[in-house]
């Protein structure tokens, strides 16, 4: 704990954002801008036979309508991760253009855009443009993509496999483990198909200077640099110093704002074009049909227990669906952000996961908080719950007795897995008994055994987890086909007068950065909060950054700002000791300034600020300033862990689940603001809550997307969540400054599969051993009527 | 979402208003809360040339007592009927259906009157309007009439309005022993599912929104009903039962029944 540090200091951007001064993409005018809409094709799959804006062209107010033939399509959207087949071949990655060309690959895939004087006049004319199409066969799940015959997605190849991939053990040792185990528990589901649904959709302004030959792009994403990069250097061709990449208050991404998107891209190139700004903005329609979802996984597997119930093997086949182009990360999620989280908290010695990853004619697919994880957690969750009942052994035992014993990663080296990560440290019994003790688990079996009496259907589900956040080092993403680095930038000018500005490639869209980073650099300062800004979201000031997603922020943005903290420190030291005429070895450093050792000479870090801007009287050799920029490359993930508990009760007549209770025990290494982190777990538990009982994307068999709006895709609501009972264990990440792990994923990754455990434990007499997700009340209602 | 060009008219009398619909045909339509006029507006899904503003026709918003019937204008929007005494005391079941439909906002804005000429097939309003056999008033070109409950009805979003009639009041019979219930769909909070029964003289009426395309009124039950909830099980008898990703056929027929028994023994 320091002044700030473990404390709850409310969000200093809650002043504007509760009093809606928020300043987002579309708040922005720029003087002669114009607007956009998309014409979009309600076809799946399509040839595109004639495109005619010969009357909308004319229309009210339009100022221009490019359509894919225009000069766009140079060279595409690119993907930033590679996985290659395991045979060696190179990915396969379709050409993702701005505007479709001639063939149409999922509901909604832009046409043409219509650029007019109002936002409206943009929409009349977009219904004036005829395109005329030929309807042709889709698929849009990802196994009946593989199989024979089924609708090509890109003619280009035999069969719709983007790539596929393996990890873990020989495939003959894990299967051979399995076939002589004791007890074998198999699971076949969907982890299905979910829409982001950021509160603030996306939103684009692209302008051009003529006569700076600069763009600038206001764009609504998590990560403005990688977005400049890509737009850059592989969709548009153009000098990366002549963009200007802002992205300030951005309302919410869950995943679906770090990718680099067409609508910005073409935005941007058609901005030279017709030479004034350009505005787009999604409504809720198209953010459904275009944001990149997440999840849409068909799992087969299987897990092998001994006599006394410890895992001998775990084996999966996953068909992961890629949708109609690569996203940006897209084949990282069911490979890397996935597979490798397959030991779970489990000393299981045999692990192998298939992945076959397939296009399908759907809106791509790419990282949803969590991303790869959360789908890891409730397969092996379900898997080993599942088991427990098969094998007539308590869950909650058959966790403890099959978890990876404690280390801190000092004393102790981290746990290698069988699936390439060496976890950094982690206490997993005292997590779960922590949990169980809340929740008061032995008390809640007896109320159960009673309520069954009386035909009350209550259950209970545990949930444990482990993520890993912060991906790097860079060096071994490069390695694993990541197309950049994963490093983060952390720029700490000292003003003249001592006060502090702070530029993080980090980006916050709801996290509090603000907040939580002014708290942990005053306080590594000795300085007053107030005292220190954070800018992000503007490629114009901040030197370089990776952005905000994985739970990365604090872990590596707030080690870069660490690092330039200690050059600070350091170079003032030697200002301090010139001015206090001792030597540098003889100071230290508390409190907001240095002092002499034993005596009470001192001076304070304003001064000392101040003294580095004028350097009149200045030791030798010292350059003026003080203003450091730091690249921090972790050496590791971290790897935060937890045990979710839910108690819910079924209704017997309608299957309407109801949830009672919910537990969060986290551990996310140090805690810098406990609030925010609450918060964070909050969000998280709900939206892992909304895929466990509401929410769903639905194509039908011509692919149209059926629950495309509020009325037909079900968010979660106040009244569907329970109170949140959240607490904490502490377990420091052993390899950065701040011994932080990260926050932002963990509810989403640790509920869903504690919810369908608690499910499936309160009809479990009835002889229900699984129900698809989400558990909806017709769902629950057959399984019951099944058995 | 942004909606098509359209002109706009407020009009303070019935027959400015059905002057205007007359002068306009098919390019005019009525607004009244517009909760389910604007959105399919915005969705381009609907694109009036002229809405006619009849939200603040004087004497259509208004909840009395005429003899021993609850007269509610048609512009009462679902919040004044959820807050009116005169509902409370003489109804308490409408009560009890305003307080389930949409939230603040929606009952804020959206009125009766609008419900039931939309006729959205899991809309709340027709399941108690069906049971009560309430009456609907309208007005047209030829004159005004009364439009049984039974016959109002015709399918999705069809009703026995005539083009050139507005809904001005609907005639509620008092309800001394009825009750409401409703499954909620999870992500509109329509009725995926909505019964209404009331009770007298040892007999019932059981109105059902949300099942069908069209709401109707549970006839199978009402014959059979003993006293006992066991006439539930006919709750769907000889109705085409709708299908969605929410509810199947099996599934929605289901809750009708567990409603329609619910209802029978509340
Ligand atoms: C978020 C949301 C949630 C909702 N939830 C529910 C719910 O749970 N249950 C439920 O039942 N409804 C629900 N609704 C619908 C709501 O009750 C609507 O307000 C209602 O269905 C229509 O009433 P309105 O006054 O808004 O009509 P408007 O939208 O103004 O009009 C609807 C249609 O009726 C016509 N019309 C309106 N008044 C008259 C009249 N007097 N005579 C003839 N024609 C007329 C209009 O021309 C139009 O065609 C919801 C709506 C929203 C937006």
């Amino acid at each position: 704990m320091g002044t700030y540090i473990g404390q709850s200091v409310k969000r200093r951007e809650d002043a504007r954002f509760l009093k809606g001064a928020g300043k987002y993409t579309d708040d922005i005018k720029l003087p002669k801008m114009t607007h956009s809409a998309f014409v979009r094709s309600p076809y799946a799959h399509a040839k595109i036979l004639s495109v005619d804006i010969s009357t909308a062209k004319n229309a009210d107010g339009v100022v221009a309508i490019f359509t894919g033939s225009d000069g766009c399509n140079a060279f595409g959207i690119p993907t930033g991760w590679q996985v290659d087949f395991k045979n060696g071949d190179t990915m396969r990655e379709p050409k993702h253009p701005l505007l479709a060309i001639d063939k149409i690959k999922h509901v909604g895939e832009a046409v043409a855009i219509v650029i007019a004087e109002t936002q409206a006049q943009a929409r009349d004319a977009v219904q004036l443009v005829e395109v005329e199409y030929e309807e042709l066969p889709c698929v849009t799940d990802p196994e009946k993509a593989m199989a024979k015959g089924a609708p090509q997605v890109h003619d280009e190849w035999t069969d719709n496999r983007s790539f596929d991939w393996c990890i873990g053990n020989d495939r003959a040792d894990v299967e051979a483990a399995i076939a002589g185990a004791h007890h074998v528990t198999e699971m076949e589901f969907v982890n299905h198909r979910l829409a982001p649904n950021a509160i603030e959709p996306r939103s684009y302004i692209a302008d051009y200077d003529v006569n700076a030959d600069k763009y600038t792009l206001y764009t609504s994403t998590q990560n403005p640099h990688l977005i400049r990069l890509l737009m850059c250097a592989f969709t548009l061709g153009i000098p990366e110093h002549k963009v200007r990449v802002i992205s300030y208050d951005v309302g919410g991404g869950f995943g679906s704002k770090i990718y680099h998107y067409s609508e910005e891209a073409l935005l941007t190139w058609a901005a030279k074009e017709v030479g004034r700004p350009i505005k787009w903005t999604s409504d809720r329609s198209e953010a459904f049909l275009t944001d990149a979802h997440g999840r849409d996984h068909k799992v087969y597997a299987k897990m092998g227990f001994d006599k006394e119930g410890m895992i001998v093997g775990f084996l999966a086949d996953e068909f992961c669906a890629m949708g109609a182009y690569l996203s940006t990360f897209a084949p990282a999620v069911p490979t890397y952000l996935h597979g490798t989280l397959f030991q779970g908290l489990y000393t299981t010695p045999l692990i192998h996961l298939n992945v076959t990853a397939p296009f399908t004619h759907t809106v791509p697919v790419d990282a949803y908080r969590g991303a790869g994880r959360p789908e890891a957690t409730y397969l092996l969750e379900r898997i080993v719950s599942k088991g427990a009942k098969e094998m007539n052994i308590d869950p909650a035992e058959l966790r403890l007795k099959n978890f990876i014993a404690p280390f801190d990663g000092v004393k102790q080296p981290g746990y290698q897995t069988q699936v390439a990560l060496q976890y950094d440290s982690g206490d997993y019994h005292t997590i779960l008994k922590k949990g169980l003790e809340k929740v008061g688990y032995d008390d809640f079996r007896k109320e159960q055994a009673e309520a069954r009496k009386n035909g009350k259907l209550l259950g209970i589900g545990i949930s444990t987890y482990i993520e890993a956040c912060g991906i790097a080092p860079s060096a071994v993403v490069g390695s694993l086909g990541a197309r950049a680095g994963l490093y983060e930038v952390g720029h700490v000018r000292i003003q003249p007068t001592g006060k502090v500005s702070v530029f993080t490639g980090a980006h916050s869209h709801g996290q509090g950065h603000e907040t939580t980073f002014s708290q942990f650099v005053a306080d590594k300062l000795g300085i007053p909060m107030d005292d220190v800004d954070i800018i992000h979201g503007d490629t114009e000031h901040v030197a370089f950054g990776m952005g905000t997603y994985g739970s990365r922020s604090l872990a590596v943005g707030g080690s870069a700002i660490m690092k330039s903290i200690d050059k600070v420190l350091e170079k003032g030291a030697k200002i301090a000791a010139h001015k206090l005429e001792a030597a540098v070895e003889d100071l230290e450093y508390a409190e907001g300034k240095w002092t002499v050792k034993g005596t009470d000479k001192s001076i304070g870090f304003g001064d000392v600020a101040l003294t580095a801007y004028v350097p009149h009287d200045y030791p030798e050799g010292v350059e003026p300033g003080l203003d450091f920029s730091s690249f921090y490359d972790p050496t590791n993930f971290t790897y935060p862990f937890g045990c979710h508990i839910a108690i819910v009760e079924v209704d017997a007549d309608t299957g309407k689940v109801v949830i009672k209770r919910f537990v969060a025990v986290d551990d996310v290494g140090n805690v810098i603001n406990p609030m925010i982190v609450d918060g964070q777990i909050h969000g998280g538990v709900v939206q892992g809550i909304g895929q466990a009982l509401l929410e769903e994307v639905v194509y039908d068999e011509n692919g149209q997307m059926i629950s495309g709006s509020y009325m037909d895709y079900a968010m979660p609501r106040a009244d569907d969540v329970p109170m949140i009972e959240t607490d904490r264990t502490t377990t420091p990440c052993p390899h950065n400054p701040l011994g932080v792990k990260g926050a932002g994923e963990a509810g989403a990754i640790g509920s869903t599969p504690a919810v369908v455990n608690a499910v499936v434990d309160a009809l479990h007499h009835l002889g229900v051993t699984d129900i698809q997700m989400p558990v909806t009340p017709q769902r629950v209602w057959k399984a019951m009527q099944q058995n | 979402m942004i909606p098509a060009k359209f002109d706009y008219k407020k009009v303070s009398s019935i027959s400015e208003a059905l002057e205007l619909l007359a002068k306009h045909g098919d390019d005019a339509k009525l607004l009244a809360g517009g909760h389910s006029l604007i959105p399919a507006m915005k969705l381009r899904l609907n694109q009036p040339e002229i809405l006619i503003d009849i939200s603040q026709i004087a004497g259509m918003n208004t909840i009395k007592m005429d003899g021993d019937e609850i007269v509610i204008g048609a512009n009462c929007t679902h919040h004044q009927i959820l807050t009116s005494d005169v509902v409370k005391q003489n109804a308490k079941m409408l009560t009890e259906v305003a307080k389930m439909i949409g939230d603040i906002q929606v009952r804020n804005r959206g009125t009766i009157g609008g419900s039931l000429a939309h006729s959205d097939p899991s809309a709340d309003w027709p399941a108690s309007v069906l049971a009560a056999d309430a009456k609907i008033e309208v007005e047209g070109k030829s004159g005004e009439r009364t439009i049984a409950a039974t016959d109002f009805f015709q399918g999705i979003f069809t009703t026995a309005l005539e083009d050139d009639e507005i809904i001005t009041a609907i005639r509620f019979p008092k309800i001394a022993d009825g009750n409401y219930q409703k499954f909620f769909q999870s992500a509109s909070r329509f009725a995926i599912a909505g019964v209404a029964v009331i009770k007298f003289g040892g007999k019932v009426r059981v109105g059902v929104t949300g099942v069908s395309d069209t709401p109707y009124r549970a006839s199978a039950v009402e014959a059979a009903y003993d006293g006992t909830s066991s006439a539930a099980a006919l709750a769907v008898d000889g109705v085409e039962v709708m299908s969605d990703h929410f509810a199947g056929e099996e599934y929605r027929s289901h809750l009708a029944k567990v409603l329609v028994k619910k209802a029978l023994e509340s």
